[in-house]
C-alpha cells in the first residue's frame, strides 16, 4: 500500500451560495478604480491613492523570480468588484444582511446572528469585496477598541487611516501590492487604545464567492502604546474549474511596548486531483515595530490554494522589538507553496524568531523562503530560524532558500533546517499499536508541526489539527 | 493461540522464509534462536504484518473470539486491535508526539475495538504509573516524545511499557536484549514475566542465551535459513550456548 493513495483533496467548503450579485463589467482601468471609490462614497485622498497605485502598476511587469509556475494572468478577465445584491448598499446592521449569507457563514461555522455567535471573539465576515457584518462591536466600543470594514473605518475615523494605510505596504512595494491599492474592496480595520488589551480575540472571515472575481481586501492593524490584542484569520472559497485571484494586504503597526498576535488558517479550495482550479493566494503581510520593546507575532497554517505566495514579515525599528514568525505549509496534489518570512533588523537589540515547518505530498511544491537582514544600526540583534521540511511520498519536493544579510558584527543569527521523510518503518510502529495508516501519518504531521501549533489559541490549534487531518484523510478511489 | 503452516515468505524477491511449521498456545513461552540472517525478524514482522514482506505461501492462523482466522486478511492496525503485539528491535522516533498521548490513544482505540471503556486522561495516568513502577521507569517520559532522544535500553523498556499498557494476548519481542546492560535486561525481564499469565503468549526472538536465563521459555526453536532446523526446551537453548550453531547445522546436512 503506498502512502500517496492516504492522502485525499476532499474539500468541504466548496459549495456556492447561489446568491444575485452586482458587480461591475470585466477588467481594469482608471473607470473601474474610480468606479470602486465611488462606489464607496470615498474622500478625494484616497482616490488619488488608488489613481497613484494603478499608474504605477501599469508600469510594472509581472515578477518571475518566485518558485512556482501558473500561466500568465489575464487581469482584464476578473471582476474587481463583485458584491452580494441587497436592498441596502451598505450594511448598517445585520437585519439588513440577506439570509443567504448568513447562511453560508453558518455552514462555514461562522455564526453572526446576536444569540449564536462565538463566545469570546469578535467576527468580521467578508463575502467577496464587502464586509458583511462585524458582531461584538458595542462590547468593544465601551474599551474604546475599533474593529469594523475598512469602509466603515475610511468614512468615521478618516484620521487614522489616512495616517497610517500604506505606510507598512507602500503600493510602490510589488506588483500585487499596486494592484491591492488600486482595486481593494474590503478588509478589517482594528484599532486597540493605549494601555487596552482587546477583550475580545478579533477574526476575520473571508470567503470569496462569486465566479471569476477577484478578491483584493485589506487589513489594518493599528496597536497603540502598551496595548496587545490577539487577531484571527480564516478563509475558504468554492471548488471551480478555474483559477481565482486573491491578492490581500495586510498592515501591522505596534508602538511602544504593544504587541500584536496574528494567526491565520488558510484553506482557500487548492484544485482538485489533476491540479484544475484552486486560488492564487498572493499576500503581502507586514509589520512595523515601531515602538520601543513592542512585539508582532505571525502564525500560519497554510493548508489551501492552488499557490501559496507570501511571506508575512517584520520591520523591527523600535529599540528591543520582537518578531516572529510560526508557520505550518502543507502542500498536496498539484499545489505550490513559496512562502516564508522577513526579519529586518533595525532597532537596537531586536529579537527575531522564525520557525517554519513544511509537509510536501503527492506531486506538490513546498519553498521556503526567508530574509534574516541585519542593519548596521542594529546592535546586539538576534535571530534564531528553524526551517523544517517533511516529505511525503517521492514525488513532491521541498526547497530552502534562506538568506542571511548582516551588518553588524554584535549580531548573533542561527540557522537550523531538516529534511524528513515519512518512512514505511514510520508507519508500520504505529499501526502495529493500533493506529490505521491514515491516523499514522496525521500523528506524525503533527508531531512535527507542534512547536506551530502551540502558538495558536486553543480553538485554532484545535481546527489545525482538524484541518491537517482531513487534508490528509483517506481518498477512497 | 497461533499456527503457522509452512510459511513462505519473501522481500525485494528474495526468499527468506522457506516453509515455517509453528504453533504457540496459550500460557506458552518460546524462544526463536538461530544466526544472524536466518529469517527471525523476518518471521516476527510477518506476524505482525510488516508491508515491506511478501506471503508467498502457507497460512497464519490467529485465535479471534475463540475462532482461528486467518491473520493475513488483516492489516497491521487490525492485528494490533486483535491482540498482537511487536517489540520492537530499534523501536522508531515520533518527534513531536508525546508518549503519553501515544499511549493513551494506543491503549483507547485498543479498548474500543474490543469493547472496553475508554479511560479518561487521570484513570489512564494512574493505570500508567503502576505500570512505569514495574519497568524502574521515571514519570518524566511521559512527557517526551516517542522515542526521541531515548537511549537504547530507555527505548527498550519503553517498548515493554507499551506492552505492559497494551495488555496483548501474543506478544513478540524481537532482539529486546540487545543494547541492554545486565541490570537493564534483568529489570525488562521482570517485566515480561510479571506480564506473563495463562491467557498470553510470548514469542522471544533473541540471539543469545542470556535472556533466557530470566526468561524461561517453554520451547526453543532454531531458525535457519528460513526453516526450523530444530526445537527442543530450555536445555536446547545451553547446548547452542555452549557449542554455538554449527554443529546443528553440520547435522543437518
Amino acid at each position: 500500500m503506498k502512502i500517496e493513495d492516504k492522502l485525499s483533496s476532499e474539500y468541504k467548503y466548496g459549495f456556492v451560495t447561489d446568491i444575485e450579485t452586482e458587480e461591475f463589467p470585466k477588467g481594469l482601468s482608471e473607470e473601474i478604480v474610480r468606479m470602486i471609490s465611488a462606489k464607496k462614497n470615498e474622500p478625494q485622498w484616497l482616490l488619488e491613492y488608488r489613481l497613484k497605485a494603478y499608474r504605477h502598476w501599469l508600469t510594472l511587469t509581472h515578477p518571475d523570480w518566485q518558485y512556482c509556475k501558473f500561466p500568465q494572468i489575464n487581469f482584464q478577465d476578473i471582476y474587481y468588484y463583485s458584491k452580494p445584491k441587497s436592498k441596502k448598499d451598505v450594511y448598517k446592521s445585520l437585519d439588513d444582511v440577506d439570509s443567504e449569507l448568513l447562511e453560508t457563514f453558518e455552514k462555514l461555522g461562522i455564526n453572526l446572528t446576536e444569540q449564536k455567535r462565538l463566545m469570546g471573539v469578535a467576527v468580521d465576515a467578508v463575502f467577496d469585496s464587502v464586509s458583511v457584518g462585524t458582531t461584538h462591536k458595542e462590547e468593544l466600543e465601551k474599551f474604546g477598541v475599533i474593529f469594523c470594514s475598512i469602509q466603515e473605518a475610511v468614512e468615521k475615523y478618516p484620521e487614522l487611516v489616512k495616517k497610517y494605510l500604506g505606510t507598512v505596504v507602500p503600493y510602490s512595494d510589488n506588483y500585487y501590492a499596486a494592484l491591492n491599492g488600486a482595486v481593494f474592496s474590503d478588509g478589517s480595520f482594528v484599532y486597540i487604545p493605549k494601555g487596552v488589551k482587546c477583550p475580545l480575540d478579533l477574526s476575520t472571515y473571508f470567503r470569496i464567492n462569486a465566479k471569476e472575481s477577484g478578491q483584493f481586501e485589506r487589513t489594518l492593524i493599528i496597536a497603540d502604546e502598551g496595548s496587545y490584542v490577539n487577531y484571527l484569520e480564516g478563509c475558504t472559497a468554492p471548488q471551480r474549474d478555474e483559477n481565482q485571484l486573491h491578492a490581500a494586504i495586510v498592515e501591522l503597526i505596534t508602538l511602544d511596548n504593544a504587541e500584536i498576535k496574528y494567526s491565520t488558517v488558510q484553506n482557500w479550495y487548492a484544485g482538485d486531483k489533476e491540479g484544475k482550479g484552486g486560488i492564487y493566494n498572493f499576500v503581502t503581510k507586514r509589520g512595523h515595530c515601531k515602538g520601543v520593546n513592542s512585539k508582532i507575532s505571525w502564525t500560519q497554517v497554510e493548508a489551501g490554494s492552488a499557490i501559496t505566495w507570501k511571506y508575512p514579515s517584520c520591520v523591527l525599528i523600535g529599540e528591543g522589538s520582537q518578531g516572529s514568525f510560526y508557520s505550518v505549509a502543507l502542500t498536496n496534489n498539484y499545489m505550490q507553496a513559496d512562502t516564508g518570512t522577513k526579519m529586518i533588523h533595525i532597532g537596537k537589540n531586536t529579537k527575531s524568531t522564525i520557525i517554519s515547518k513544511g509537509i510536501s505530498a503527492e506531486k506538490s511544491q513546498n519553498v521556503y523562503r526567508g530574509l534574516v537582514k541585519i542593519m548596521p544600526s542594529a546592535t546586539g540583534a538576534r535571530n534564531y530560524s528553524q526551517c523544517d521540511s517533511m516529505l511525503i511520498g517521492d514525488q513532491c519536493a521541498a526547497n530552502t532558500f534562506p538568506t542571511i544579510d548582516v551588518k553588524n558584527n554584535t549580531a548573533i543569527v542561527e540557522h537550523e533546517a531538516t529534511t524528513s521523510k515519512i518512512s514505511a518503518d514510520q508507519i508500520f510502529y504505529l499501526q502495529s499499536r493500533g493506529f490505521s495508516a491514515e491516523k499514522a501519518i496525521s500523528l506524525i504531521v503533527n508531531g512535527f508541526c507542534k512547536d506551530v501549533f502551540k502558538t495558536l489559541p486553543l480553538e485554532f490549534s484545535v481546527e489545525a489539527v482538524k484541518l491537517i487531518e482531513m487534508k490528509l484523510e483517506n481518498s477512497v478511489g | 493461540m497461533i499456527e503457522i503452516k509452512n510459511l513462505t515468505a519473501s522481500v525485494d524477491g528474495n526468499e527468506i522464509l522457506k516453509g515455517i511449521n509453528l504453533t504457540v498456545k496459550r500460557g506458552e513461552v518460546h524462544a526463536i534462536m538461530g544466526p544472524n540472517g536466518s529469517g527471525k525478524s523476518t518471521l516476527s514482522k510477518i506476524i505482525a504484518g510488516h508491508p515491506a514482506y511478501k506471503v508467498t505461501g502457507g497460512e497464519i492462523n490467529f485465535e479471534i473470539n475463540g475462532k482461528m482466522q486467518n491473520l493475513l486478511d488483516l492489516e497491521p492496525s487490525e492485528r494490533a486491535k486483535e491482540g498482537i503485539f511487536l517489540g520492537f528491535q530499534y523501536p522508531i522516533e515520533v518527534p513531536g508526539v508525546s508518549n503519553f498521548t501515544f499511549l493513551k490513544e494506543s491503549f483507547n482505540q485498543i479498548c474500543e475495538h474490543q469493547g472496553l471503556d475508554k479511560m479518561d486522561d487521570e484513570s489512564f495516568l494512574k493505570h500508567l504509573r503502576s505500570k512505569l513502577k514495574l519497568l524502574e521507569m521515571n514519570e518524566s517520559f511521559l512527557e517526551r516524545s516517542v522515542n526521541e532522544g531515548f537511549s537504547g535500553g530507555e527505548k527498550k523498556k519503553n517498548e515493554i511499557l507499551q506492552m505492559a499498557i497494551l495488555n496483548p494476548r501474543l506478544s513478540l519481542l524481537d532482539e529486546t536484549d540487545s543494547g541492554l546492560d545486565i541490570d537493564a535486561l534483568k529489570i525488562v525481564a521482570n517485566g515480561v514475566n510479571a506480564l506473563k499469565s495463562r491467557f498470553n503468549a510470548t514469542i522471544l526472538v533473541t540471539h543469545y542465551q542470556r535472556l533466557l536465563d530470566y526468561i524461561i521459555p517453554d520451547y526453543v526453536h532454531v531458525l535457519y535459513k528460513g526453516q526450523i532446523i530444530k526445537s527442543g526446551d530450555k536445555s536446547l537453548a545451553l547446548e547452542l550456548e555452549e557449542k554455538g550453531y554449527d554443529w546443528l547445522i553440520n547435522e543437518k546436512k
